[in-house]
């Protein structure tokens, strides 16, 4: 007999539920459930949750206030000319949206989300906030080195935010619960890869952003049940061109534009939506040192974005160029915020990397609560149109 | 050259004389460097690309390889109007209207043959120096010279003052960068072996240069101040905070400027603007942010006309916060670089930069803050509003916000930046009136 409530259709809206929710019910839930209860934010892209897991924490991913915040207040904080994700969080904050935080990571991705670590230090000077540096340089001794000591002096704050001790074993324990989450994500994106219709990207990436706000075992199991959802509930397949989407790595694009992409006759078969899912690419090993097997990790092991500097100058842009081989992908759309240089200083680069193995591609700029889709539709229609006319036999 | 450098007994009009001293020397040290860059070809000197905030000139030096700067180049286009030009020619080739313009200056000025100002092409760097200090673009900037360039490039990564100071760790992973990494990279280039005790004399000869600057950047606590600590201040920072920090002519350079300014003090003067003295001092202003090059003199006429003289500004502190106690410290040669990098003004945390303009407001006892936000500069920009409620809040003084670039001139709208000013001298004068009344 079929579970109702792991349909396809009911885990989606569950999803969408916790993706609208903007008092972050369930992260109160959870607080509220248990006596002396820590809830950690982060922003994009990277921050290691085991840590906060292993304190016995909540981490929280906080993406911007997406297409239905009314920013009123925040944007007396920023500029015209500087991108929506720090002003529709700052909107959480000061709306009281977020007073059940303790902790606030801010990573090392561009300098606003930089500074904005400096003004949530200055507005709420209660919660534990923390600019989270990573290194930029990949060797053990150097690099390394700098970012197991950044690492325990997070753990030693988390600890003393908690009044608790984050032992090896719990550490431990929590990196084999993430690892087993990231083994679904990446179990979910070769899903998708293989037969996007059985995954649409605005399902999966309204199961991802569940990810942000639910405790990783819980997510792990909404995974579990949707990945058997689609499995046992066929879909048709359309004659989708296939294409790998980029930029989307923090400030969120609306719903709506994933749906548009979609709708204009487009697979998603790759993306970098809240990288933190899959930054770590395999498998942490649990033995020995948590904290180097971390470092080690983000070292060796961890995705390509614009925020991480790539040293080799022929590898620029290679990982692009893999993920559209290896998911067999016709083309790339690059879609970034607006005014974000992260995104748009990479993209001349990354659509050069791209020319020289003549991939096609497009690019837009969005904000997260850009409402316009009519744009949108037509151009990623006529470029998947354009694909498959050159595709054509 | 005969340079007049000012003694008591050389008045009666010295200060014109005097003012021409440190300036043409300025003038004369930066038309050689240019001379030098765009003589490779016969000079055989190595070139080193890197930027201005924690740039390692001392270290370059060492290897006897030239510095070339290319936030200066873009200045320098900026305020030649070249730069309109150049951006617009790289946004022809794909790169965005939204990124910041320096980029785009540096990267439209190669596409047009890369001229420097004395006319002749820049070499093509040797090694491309990623001093990532303080901003994040600078990382993308030098991944795209660098995909055109084809050449070595080192990274020293340089970790932010994220909770408002630096730490052991920091220094130590800046020390070890620059041993493992930095230093085997500009050997490899240069072909010259690194000799520290070469490295120290070229501090030493910093540490000298930067008592002078601080003495004269404090100069501006006086009243009348004798010196723009913006305006002006921008071009006593030149300097010290590009290839000259470290030679004997930039230590030469201070001891005349600091001459000047005493002499300028000593006879109760006013800074010197593009048309003499200023004599009104009505308005002492504390300012944050970069300057517009683009339009530099009539943004500095604002100023000037109204009786507005800068006391304190944080741009001036981009290449390092000397007025706080910093110096380049010959006993501990690349402990005192990574402390430079660490230091410098971006690299700090939101609350350091608030307490600092707290410190130049009350200190240099100005009027009020005002911000030069740049549409260009997220390391900056982004959280200058709440720096402006924070010191409002915090000295009672009314602060000011204008908007616009540092090298786009489509960003700079005089009237607008000239209305909002005077509106803003205006609260000033009315503020004061209050007090009084009160
Ligand atoms: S959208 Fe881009 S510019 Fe804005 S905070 Fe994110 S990375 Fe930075
Ligand atoms: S963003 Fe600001 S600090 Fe960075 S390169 Fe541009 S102007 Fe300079």
């Amino acid at each position: 007999m079929i579970d109702t409530n792991k349909t396809t259709a009911a885990i989606v809206a569950r999803c969408q539920e916790l993706f609208d929710d903007l008092e972050f019910g369930s992260a109160r839930e959870w607080k509220e459930a248990g006596p002396n209860r820590r809830v950690v934010a982060y922003m994009p892209i990277y921050v290691p949750r085991e840590l906060i897991h292993a304190a016995g924490m909540l981490p929280l991913g906080i993406l911007g206030g997406g297409e239905n915040l009314e920013v009123i207040h925040g944007d007396a904080y920023y500029q015209s000319y500087i991108c929506r994700i720090p002003r529709s969080t700052l909107e959480l904050g000061v709306t009281g949206r977020l007073d059940f935080v303790d902790g606030f990571l801010f990573p090392s991705i561009c300098d606003v989300i930089r500074n904005l670590s400096g003004i949530w230090k200055l507005l709420f000077p209660k919660v534990y906030v923390r600019y989270f540096d990573v290194p930029q340089n990949f060797d053990d001794e150097i690099g390394g080195r700098y970012y197991v000591q950044e690492l325990t002096e997070l753990r030693e704050g988390l600890e003393r935010l908690g009044g608790v001790r984050v032992t090896d074993e719990a550490l431990r324990a929590s990196t084999a619960l993430y690892n087993e989450n990231r083994r679904l994500i990446r179990e979910l994106y070769a899903v998708r890869a293989e037969a996007p219709w059985l995954a649409p990207t605005s399902e999966v990436y309204l199961l991802l952003r569940a990810g942000m706000v639910l405790p990783v075992e819980e997510h792990s199991q909404l995974l579990r049940d949707y990945l058997a959802a689609v499995r046992a509930a066929p879909r048709p397949r359309r004659d989708n061109c296939r294409v790998v989407l980029n930029g989307v790595f923090c400030e969120q694009p609306p719903l709506n534009l994933i749906k548009a992409i979609e709708m204009s006759g487009c697979y998603v078969v790759d993306d970098d939506f809240t990288l933190v899912n899959r930054w770590l690419l395999d498998d942490v090993p649990l033995a020995g040192d948590p904290l180097r097997n971390l470092a080690s990790a983000f070292l060796h092991r961890s995705a390509e974005t614009s925020a991480k500097y790539q040293p080799d100058e022929a590898k620029k842009g290679k990982f692009l160029v893999d993920s559209v081989r290896s998911n067999g992908a016709e083309g790339v759309i690059f879609a970034a915020p607006s005014f974000c240089d992260p995104a748009l200083l990479d993209r001349p680069m990354l659509e050069s990397a791209l020319d020289r193995v003549d991939v096609p591609h497009i690019g837009f700029k969005y904000a997260e609560n850009s409402a316009q889709m009519q744009p949108v539709r037509e151009q990623a229609g006529t470029f998947a149109d354009s694909i498959k006319l050159w595709s054509a036999p | 050259m005969t340079v007049k450098i000012p003694t008591p007994s050389a008045p009666p009009s010295p200060h014109e004389a005097v003012k021409e001293a440190s300036m043409l020397k300025q003038k004369e040290m930066i038309a050689r460097n240019y001379e030098l860059l765009t003589g490779t070809a016969e000079n055989g000197r190595k070139v080193v690309s890197t930027f201005v905030p924690g740039n390692l000139n001392e270290l370059v030096m060492c290897f006897d390889m030239l510095n070339n700067l290319p936030e200066i180049n873009a200045i320098q286009n900026g305020m030649k109007k070249l730069s309109g030009g150049y951006i617009e020619e790289a946004e022809k080739r794909g790169h965005s209207e939204d990124v910041c313009t320096y980029v785009k200056a540096d990267l439209g000025m190669m596409a047009k043959g890369n001229l420097a100002p004395n006319g002749k092409p820049l070499p093509r760097p040797d090694l491309l120096l990623l001093s990532y200090t303080g901003c994040f673009t600078f990382m993308k900037w030098f991944e795209l010279l660098r995909e055109q360039y084809k050449c070595p490039t080192v990274m020293l990564h340089v970790p932010y003052q994220g909770d408002g100071h630096a730490t052991q760790n920091m220094r130590d992973y800046i020390v070890k960068q620059l041993k493992d990494e930095v230093i085997p990279a500009l050997e490899r280039a240069s072909g010259v072996k690194f000799d520290i005790d070469r490295l120290r004399e070229y501090l030493r000869e910093s540490a000298r240069a930067e008592d002078d600057l601080v003495r004269v950047l404090e100069s501006a606590k006086r009243k009348p101040s004798p010196i723009d600590a913006y305006f002006g201040g921008v071009f006593y920072i030149g300097p010290i905070f590009t290839a000259f920090r470290g030679t004997p002519d930039a230590t030469e350079y201070y001891r005349l400027l600091r001459a000047e300014v005493d002499e300028r003090v000593r006879r109760g003067l006013g800074p010197v603007t593009p048309e003499g003295d200023m004599k009104s001092q009505r308005y002492r202003l504390v300012v944050e942010g970069p300057p517009n090059w683009t339009s530099f003199r009539e943004f500095w006429k604002m100023f000037y006309d109204e009786g507005a003289v800068v006391v304190a500004s944080s741009y001036t502190k981009v290449g390092g916060l000397y007025d706080r106690g910093f110096r380049h410290d010959p006993d501990h040669p690349l402990e005192s670089l990574a402390d430079y990098c660490l230091g410098v003004y971006t690299n700090h945390n939101l609350p350091q930069r608030v307490a600092l303009l707290e410190q130049y407001m009350r200190e240099y006892e100005a009027d009020g803050l005002l911000i030069n936000s740049i549409k260009s500069c997220n390391s900056f920009s982004a959280g200058q509003l709440m720096i402006m409620r924070e010191i409002e809040k915090r000295t009672g003084k009314p602060g000011a916000f204008i908007e616009t670039d540092l090298v786009d001139p489509r960003y700079f709208s005089a009237a607008n930046v000239k209305n909002r000013l005077e509106s803003y001298f205006q609260m000033i004068d009315q503020k004061r009136q209050t007090a009084t009344a009160a």
